[in-house]
């Protein structure tokens, strides 16, 4: 499930994004001094092998419903934890832009929970160490499946605290994660079979792809304690920042006619959405009052309110006023090569 | 399902078809476009959960974007509409959890929630509309070299072109897949089982992994060396400056003042 950038404060997608940023440096770099450039054709076209590979659906016997590759783990077991990291964000961004999958802030999200938890959590702490080199069926199957259930449960876990944090839902913490974590098991198994059977289809024909695999991977090159330490201090730094920034300009806030009345149970328990704590601060000054009341500063808030209101419609209509004369008079609507009605 | 998908990968061709036309809006170098949309998505989520007026006028700029870019509005918003459950799906609880009365506009009452979920669709129409907008007037190899330019990692804008250029040609190999297993199973009505469905994404793989080796040898026998240039110029000139200063400025502006506040004020003859 791809988390989305209506659910996020900037905050929350800023530590993402550093994070996620970083990661990808880091995995670019290793990548470039692998000195393998066979890689590179490899991961283009395995990319785009998960999106082929996902139109392809089968039937869940007794459900109704159908499944699918999500293929993060196993491009981590082609490719290795660096390359395949950098070939799940392809796959994101493309997902992100052509699909609208998320959105552009989320993906900084969207590649750590479905690229970073694969390629550097699930892959070297547990499939390797159950799979090993040398894998039999058996082996093959529990590797994937904890690995995939595991990974995912962590993502889903992860889609929750950044909601949580950012604090636009409404949802309690307890009952969005009673909610995702079930869905979300049911997907790491499918995946975890999905990965299971097509890794033990692909030792049954080639072998040879996956011994090469396997040892084009020693795990002696993936130091995870300098990387978690730089995103740990990463993640610091921006979250720090920003939500400085968002406690520091509170006032634009001010003129909203939504924030106008007590809500106190809204508090965040977690102390970290800045921005709507500086708005509750404010607000709980002015407890019960509705827009109802007739005495004299309220009016005058409402008035405000209202106009602002009003003020952003107006915009909003000097826009697309001014976006149809574009329209009309840009040249290229008469060589358009799909003309449409608008 | 698949019909998502396929219906999916044929926008994708429309949006490149759309990304190729010769608009004022197209020819501005692919870096300017990059920066304001990222500094449209920080403003418009950086609104607390009740604003609704504030958000309004960044419609300003996707309405703008659409006329110079002369972009089909019918098909974006068919777009916004197809991935839309997953934010209405969260969004939908907040009315049910927050009850308390914000606005009383005559005999009705409005609650927050109904309030934040109203304003939790505008950020998703704005921030999604801004990605997709950022596609159809650009292009997906434009925004890689725009990606490079602004100091990505080579690798990735590598990968991202190279997932790009195979996309078409793996996708086109999974659909006459399904439709070979389609034509010869009768009584199945098309539904894949396990067991096939295996067999099919083993097979597609194994043609996946030996077209990388025919790649790779040809890109050797085109002197590949591991690195990829690319000779494209692009101009970060004056109108460039113009676009992402003013729209930078405007959003900031719109931000942090009572712009909207004021032009309302205005028009109401209130104060």
């Amino acid at each position: 499930m791809h988390m989305a950038d209506a659910l996020l404060s900037p905050a929350v997608g800023g530590v993402m994004w550093t994070a996620t940023a970083a990661t990808t440096v880091y995995c670019s770099t290793k990548v470039r001094q692998s000195l393998d450039d066979r890689k590179i054709p490899l991961m283009g076209v395995l990319a785009a092998f998960v999106f082929a590979a996902q139109m392809i659906n089968f039937t869940i016997p007794g459900t109704g419903s159908s499944g699918h590759l999500g293929g993060g783990l196993l491009l981590t077991i082609l490719l290795g934890p660096h390359a395949a990291f950098l070939a799940i964000a392809s796959v994101l961004v493309v997902q992100a832009l052509f699909f609208a999958d998320g959105g552009l802030l989320a993906l900084g999200c969207n590649i750590f929970h479905m690229g970073f938890i694969p390629c550097f959590i699930a892959y070297p702490l547990i499939y390797k160490k159950i799979v090993g080199h040398i894998p039999t069926k058996g082996r093959l199957l529990i590797g994937s499946l904890l690995s995939a259930v595991i990974g995912l449960q962590l993502g889903a876990f992860g889609v929750v605290m950044e909601t949580t944090l950012s604090g636009i839902s409404e949802l309690p913490f307890s009952t969005f994660i009673m909610m995702m974590q079930p869905i979300h098991l049911a997907i790491g198994i499918v995946e975890g079979l999905v990965t299971a059977g097509i890794v033990s289809f692909i030792w049954k024909a080639r072998p040879e792809i996956l011994e090469k695999a396997a040892i084009d991977q020693p795990m002696g090159s993936l130091v995870l304690k300098p990387m978690l330490i730089g995103l740990a201090l990463a993640t610091v730094f921006t979250g720090g920042f920003l939500s400085w920034y968002a406690s520091e300009n509170p006032d634009g806030l001010e003129w909203s006619m939504f924030r106008t009345s007590g809500q106190e149970e809204l508090e965040t328990p977690t102390g970290v959405h800045k921005t709507l704590e500086g708005v509750q601060g404010k607000t709980a000054v002015l407890p019960d009052y509705g827009f109802r009341n007739t005495a004299g500063d309220d009016n005058g808030r409402l008035g405000t309110s209202v106009s602002g209101l009003l003020g952003g419609l107006l915009v909003l209509l000097l826009g697309v006023l001014v976006g149809l004369v574009l329209k009309k008079r840009s040249p290229a609507s008469q060589n358009h090569p799909h003309p449409h009605p608008h | 399902m698949s019909t998502k998908i396929d219906r999916a990968f044929y926008d994708i061709g429309h949006l490149d078809i759309l990304a190729e036309a010769d608009t004022p809006l197209h020819r501005l170098d692919p870096r300017a476009k990059v920066l304001t949309a990222v500094v449209f998505i920080f403003s418009v989520v950086s609104f607390g959960k009740y604003e609704i007026a504030g958000l309004l006028p960044f419609f300003f700029y996707p309405a703008v974007l659409i006329g110079l870019g002369n972009l089909p509005l019918s098909f974006l918003l068919r777009k916004l509409l197809l991935v839309s459950p997953f934010v209405i799906f969260i969004g939908i609880f907040n009315p049910w959890l927050d009850r308390q009365i914000l606005v009383q506009l005559g005999p009705i009452g409005i609650s927050g929630g109904w309030i934040s979920f109203f304003s939790l669709i505008l950020r998703f129409i704005l921030t999604v509309g801004a990605a997709l907008l950022l596609i159809a007037s650009t292009g997906f190899s434009t925004i890689c070299m725009a990606l490079e330019k602004l100091g990505a990692p080579r690798v990735l804008v590598i990968q991202l072109l190279m997932l790009y250029r195979y996309l078409f040609v793996l996708v086109g190999e999974s659909i006459r897949m399904i439709r070979a297993h389609s034509l010869r199973s009768f009584n199945g009505k098309g539904r894949i089982g396990y067991q096939v469905f295996l067999q099919m994404l083993g097979n597609l793989l194994l043609r996946t992994l030996d077209r990388a080796q025919r790649i790779h040898l040809a890109m050797l026998s085109r002197a590949f060396t591991g690195e990829i240039r690319v000779i494209r110029q692009y101009r970060f000139g004056l109108r460039e400056l113009f676009f992402l200063g003013g729209f930078s400025a405007f959003f900031i502006c719109l931000r942090f003042t009572e712009l909207t506040s004021f032009l309302g004020q205005l028009t109401m003859g209130i104060k």
